[in-house]
C-alpha cells in the first residue's frame, strides 16, 4: 500500500489499537492533523496546551497500562512537551510522542519553529527517532511502540519532518519488530531465585519492599497472592500505592522521607529486604550507609542498571517482576513457613502502636489529611486519585484508602507541579466509571489550569479537590524547617476566585470551609458530573509528618513540630 | 567522601546509526565526565561500529555509566573492565634542522618510523601501547616538536 507519511501515522495507531490521542497541532504537523480530520478510528483531545496533551497521555496510560499517545508541532510545541517527556521517563511510563519537524531542507537553517528536538529529547527518553525518509515510517512506529511498552516501560519520541508527512512510501506495518541489540530480560534467572527463597526461608524479619515496578508489570495480584501466602510483612514506595489493599493487615505504609515511623523502623530492623520494582530512591532510602543496615537485599528488576546502583544486591534478579514472582510463588510455598515471622509481627504493632500515621484535629479548620480521608470514606473504590506536587500529594498518598493498582496516579520521580490535573484527564477518559479527583495544591492547580477547557469541552468531569492554604506548602514547610522560617516567595495569599475562575470555564465551584459543606460539596460535584473545583480552605501552617530530614537516617524521623 | 578515581577503556560495539554517538557522549557529558580519547569506525562486514572510550572517573559513576550503556537500544554489547590489547597511534611533525638519523633511531625504539619528509619538517609516527607512547612524546621533546597529534586508544579484548 502506497500512502503518504500522515497516512502513515494513522495506519501505524490504528494498528496499535489506539482508542485516544492528546494533542494540539501547529504548522510543521499539520498533514498529520489532516488525516486525524478524516478518519473515525480513534479520538483526538485537544488540550490547552503541549504539556497537558503529554501529562493526559501519561494519565491514561497510567490508568490502562496502555501505550499513551500524544502529538504535537516543532519549535515550541515540541519545548513544552519535554517536562511530560522527562516525567514518563522518570516514573517509567510507556509513551509515544510524535512530534512535526519543519521540513528537511529547512533542517539546521534556523527554520521558524525549529529546534533540534531529537537532541533535546535524548536524555528524557528511552528512545527517540528523528524520521528521514517515510519509508522507515512502518518499520520506526512499531518500533516506537515497541521499545514503549517492553523491559522497563518509557517514552519514546518522534520526531518527523514535514516533507517526510507529505512523502509517499509503501506501508507494510505487518513485519515484527527485530532489534538484535535490543532484548529485554523478563525472565528470572532460576539459580538466583533459589537462593533467594532460601534466604527468605531463613530470614527471621524479612520485608517486602514493593516498587512501581509492579504497577507496571501488571503483577499486584501475584505480590498479594505472595504476601499472603508467606505472611512476610511489605512497605510500599509512593509509586507502589494500590498494590496491597489499604486494610491489608500486612501492609505496614509508605516508607521514605513521608513514610510511617512503622514502615521506617521496620525497613530498618529488617534482616533482609525483599526489593520488587523498586529502585531505591533517595526519598525512600535517606542516608544510603544507614539504609536496612542489618539486611541482606534481594533486588528484582527489570533494568539490570537499577540493580546495585545504590544499595549493592546479595541477590540481583534481572527480570520482569510478574514472570519472577511466578517462579518464586511454587518454591515459596514449600519452603517458607508463614508462622516462623511471628515475633517480627509483633515488633511491627509496636512500631505501628507507638506513632500511628495520625494529625491532631484544631478546631474548626480543616485539616488537610481530614479531607484526603474523608474523600477516601465518601468515594473508596470508586474514584482514582491523580495528584499534584507537594503538600497533599504527600498527605494523599498517607491517608487515601487504596484498594487496587493503578488507583493512584501521581508524579513520583519528576515531581512535576501540573501534572495532577491534565493526568486526571487522562484518567477520566480510560475509565469513565469512576469518579476521577485531583487532588491538588493552590500553587500546582494554577500550572496547567487551561486544562478546564479541555475538560469542559470533551465532558471529562474531573474534580479538583484544592488543599487551599495560601502558600506553596511544600517549600514554606522546609523554609520553616531549616531555612529560620524565612517563607521566600512562598506565600501565596494573592490568589483568583477559584469558584468565579473555574464557572467561566463552563464548570462548577466550591468554597469550602467546614466538613459539612466540604461533604456537600463532593456530593453535589459527583452527582452533578461536571468539571470541578472545590476549593478547601485548610490550616494554612500545617506540616507533613513523620519527615526524614534530606539527607538524614530512615530511623531517626521528626514526628512532630514544635514552635521553637 | 573521596573516590576511588582511575582510567578505564570501555569499548562498545553498536549500530552503525547517526544518533548514536551523541547518545553514548551524552551519558558522559550529563555527569560532568570527560572523555579522554574517543575512537570510532565501521565493524567491516556488519552494520556495526566499534567505539573505544578512554576515560577517568570514579569506579561506581563509571560502572553505572557502563550499565547505562547497556540499556541504550543501538548497543549490542559494552566491554568494560576486560583484559583488552590497547593501541594508540601518534604522529610527530619535526623541524628538518633536528638530526634525521637521532630521531630515526628514537622512532624506532617505539615501533615507529619517519612517515613524510618535507622540505622544513618532517613527520614522524608511532604505534604502541598509551604509555608507550607517553614516554615517546616525552623523550621526542628534545627534537622540538612542532605539533602532536593523538589518535586515542583503539582496543580489542585478548
Amino acid at each position: 500500500m502506497q500512502i503518504s507519511g500522515a497516512q502513515m501515522v494513522i495506519e501505524a495507531l490504528i494498528a496499535e489499537e489506539v482508542e485516544v490521542v492528546f494533542g494540539y497541532p501547529g504548522g510543521a504537523i499539520m498533514n498529520v492533523y489532516d488525516e486525524i480530520y478524516k478518519q473515525r478510528s480513534f479520538q483526538h483531545i485537544l488540550t490547552r496546551h503541549e504539556q497537558a496533551a503529554v501529562h493526559a497521555a501519561e494519565g491514561y496510560s497510567k490508568a490502562t497500562g496502555k501505550v499513551g499517545v500524544a502529538m504535537i508541532t516543532s519549535g515550541p510545541g515540541f519545548t513544552n512537551g519535554v517536562t511530560g517527556l522527562a516525567d514518563a521517563y522518570m516514573d517509567s511510563i510507556p509513551l509515544v510522542l510524535i512530534s512535526g519537524q519543519v521540513p528537511m531542507s529547512l533542517i539546521g537553517t534556523d527554520a521558524f519553529q525549529e529546534i533540534d528536538a531529537v537532541g533535546i529529547s535524548r536524555p528524557c527518553t528511552k528512545h527517540n527517532y528523528l524520521v528521514t525518509d517515510a519509508a522507515d515510517l512502518p518499520r520506526i512506529l512499531k518500533e516506537a511502540f515497541y521499545i514503549a511498552r517492553t523491559g522497563r516501560p518509557g517514552p519514546v519520541h518522534v520526531d518527523i519532518p514535514k516533507d517526510v508527512t507529505a512523502q509517499i512510501a509503501k506501508f507494510d506495518y505487518s513485519k515484527e519488530v527485530d532489534l538484535e541489540t535490543y532484548k529485554p530480560n523478563t525472565k528470572g534467572n532460576t539459580r538466583q531465585i533459589k537462593k533467594a527463597i532460601d534466604a527468605i526461608a531463613h530470614a527471621k524479619r524479612p520485608l517486602l519492599y514493593l516498587g512501581g515496578g509492579i504497577i507496571n508489570a501488571n503483577a499486584a495480584e501475584l505480590v498479594r497472592e505472595f504476601s499472603k501466602m508467606t505472611q512476610i510483612p511489605a512497605v510500599e514506595t509512593f509509586m507502589a500505592r494500590g498494590t496491597l489493599r489499604y486494610d491489608d493487615p500486612l501492609l505496614i505504609s509508605m516508607l521514605g522521607m513521608h513514610g510511617s515511623y512503622a514502615a521506617n523502623m521496620a525497613m530498618s530492623e529488617t534482616d533482609l529486604v525483599i526489593g520488587l520494582g523498586a529502585r531505591f530512591d533517595d526519598r525512600v532510602t535517606g542516608k544510603l550507609s544507614e539504609f536496612a543496615k542489618n539486611a541482606q537485599i534481594i533486588h528484582v528488576d527489570i533494568d539490570p542498571a537499577s540493580i546495585s546502583k545504590l544499595v549493592n544486591a546479595h541477590f540481583p534478579i534481572v527480570g520482569d517482576v510478574k514472570n519472577v514472582l511466578e517462579q518464586m510463588i511454587p518454591l515459596a510455598k514449600e519452603q517458607v513457613d508463614p508462622k516462623r515471622y511471628e515475633s517480627w509481627h509483633n515488633t511491627i504493632a509496636n512500631f505501628n502502636k507507638l506513632h500511628p500515621l495520625s494529625y491532631k484535629e484544631e478546631g474548626d479548620r480543616l485539616k488537610p489529611q481530614w479531607v484526603v480521608e474523608r474523600i477516601g470514606q465518601l468515594l473508596g473504590d470508586g474514584a482514582n486519585i491523580s495528584t499534584d506536587v507537594g503538600q497533599h500529594q504527600m498527605w494523599s498518598a498517607q491517608f487515601y484508602p487504596f484498594t487496587r493498582p493503578r488507583q493512584w496516579v501521581s508524579s513520583g520521580g519528576l515531581g512535576t507541579m501540573g501534572f495532577g490535573f491534565p493526568a486526571a484527564i487522562g484518567v477520566k477518559r480510560a475509565d469513565m466509571d469512576r469518579v476521577s479527583i485531583n487532588i491538588t495544591g493552590d500553587g500546582s492547580i494554577l500550572m496547567n489550569i487551561q486544562e478546564l477547557m479541555t475538560a469542559v469541552e470533551y465532558k471529562l468531569p474531573v474534580i479538583n479537590v484544592i488543599l487551599n492554604n495560601n502558600f506553596l506548602g511544600m517549600v514554606r514547610q522546609w523554609q520553616t524547617l531549616f531555612y529560620d522560617k524565612r517563607h521566600s516567595s512562598t506565600d501565596l495569599s494573592v490568589q483568583p476566585d477559584f469558584v468565579k475562575l473555574v464557572e467561566a470555564f463552563g464548570g462548577v465551584g466550591y468554597r469550602v470551609t467546614t466538613k459539612e459543606e466540604f461533604d456537600a460539596a463532593l456530593k453535589d460535584a459527583v452527582e452533578k458530573n461536571v468539571v470541578a473545583i472545590i476549593d478547601v480552605v485548610v490550616n494554612r501552617f500545617e506540616n507533613v509528618l513523620p519527615m526524614v530530614p534530606a539527607g538524614g537516617s530512615l530511623f531517626n524521623m521528626m514526628l512532630e513540630y514544635k514552635e521553637k | 567522601m573521596i573516590e576511588q578515581t582511575e582510567r578505564r577503556v570501555i569499548s562498545v560495539i553498536v549500530m552503525n546509526e547517526a544518533s548514536v554517538l551523541s547518545r553514548i557522549a551524552g551519558l558522559f557529558s550529563g555527569r560532568g565526565y570527560n572523555i579522554e580519547s574517543l575512537t570510532v569506525a565501521p565493524i567491516p562486514d556488519s552494520k556495526y561500529s566499534r567505539i573505544t572510550i578512554v576515560t577517568a572517573g570514579s569506579v561506581r559513576v563509571v560502572e553505572q555509566i557502563t550499565k547505562q550503556l547497556h540499556k541504550l537500544i543501538p548497543v549490542l554489547k559494552v566491554y568494560e573492565h576486560a583484559d583488552l590489547v590497547e593501541t594508540e597511534i601518534a604522529l610527530v611533525k619535526i623541524p628538518m634542522s633536528e638530526s634525521l638519523g637521532d630521531v630515526e633511531a628514537l622512532t624506532h625504539a617505539y615501533n615507529g618510523r619517519i612517515v613524510n619528509v618535507g622540505s622544513d619538517t618532517m613527520i614522524v609516527m608511532v604505534t604502541d601501547e598509551p604509555m608507550r607512547v607517553n614516554h615517546f612524546l616525552e623523550a621526542i621533546k628534545r627534537f622540538h616538536p612542532k605539533e602532536i597529534v593523538r589518535s586515542g586508544s583503539v582496543a580489542l579484548e585478548r
